[in-house]
């Protein structure tokens, strides 16, 4: 089974929603391509992954704070050790370069491990041609 | 069972147990028994379905008090 996962949302709750569906898939034998795109690229760049507010409730911070706290209480992994298994269980992640370019980054402020590949509306086309399915998150 | 990888997931959530699973899996030789250990109670059902999806061997579930041995064969 393949999947392609397209990671438009930068928001905190959304890419490890894409991190742990990512995981699980590979974890069962499938293969995964995360392709960052417009406020998903800012999680790529360095030090970012978990900077992204929540998607509801985020009550300038406080959400997010109360959520995190959740998350180690109950021993969640956080998206920094999600992604780092993602790339051990081989996971692909493709950055779309033109939407780079309209949010104003530049290469050298990317995490360069976690990025096999720049790439532009083709090369999501042709990492779909051989999937069996795609979400976008 | 005599295990060649024990993997101790005890106290972990969703998805670690399963993506602890696959890198044991990864580590291990063909003919290798792997034991995993957990609390996390839909993984003791996921893990075999893992199993199944990667064609192993599915070899013995235990589960007492909330804790689960599941034994796998490469």
């Amino acid at each position: 089974m393949k999947m392609t996962i397209v990671v438009h949302s930068g928001d905190f709750d959304k890419v490890m929603s894409a991190l742990i569906v990512g995981n699980g898939v590979l974890a069962m034998g499938g293969e995964v391509t995360l392709y960052f795109t417009f406020w998903g690229l800012q999680r790529l760049v360095r030090k970012k992954l978990a900077s992204g507010p929540l998607s509801k409730m985020h009550f300038f911070g406080l959400g997010k704070w109360i959520m995190i706290q959740r998350m180690k209480k109950n021993r969640v992994a956080t998206p920094e050790r999600l992604m780092e298994d993602f790339r051990a269980l081989g996971g692909k992640v493709i950055a779309c370069e033109m939407t780079m370019e309209l949010m104003g980054l530049s290469k050298n402020r990317m995490e360069e491990k976690w990025i096999d590949r720049y790439g532009a509306v083709g090369m999501y086309v042709r990492e779909t041609e051989s999937s069996d399915r795609t979400l976008f998150i | 069972m005599n295990p060649d990888i024990v993997v101790d997931v005890t106290g972990e959530t969703c998805p670690v147990p399963l993506v602890e699973m696959r890198k044991a899996v990864m580590k291990a030789e063909k003919g290798n028994i792997i034991e995993m250990k957990g609390t996390h109670p839909a993984s003791m059902m996921e893990i075999p379905m893992a199993v199944d999806s990667l064609g192993l061997k599915l070899l013995k579930t235990e589960e007492s008090n909330g804790v689960w041995h599941i034994f796998i064969q490469r």
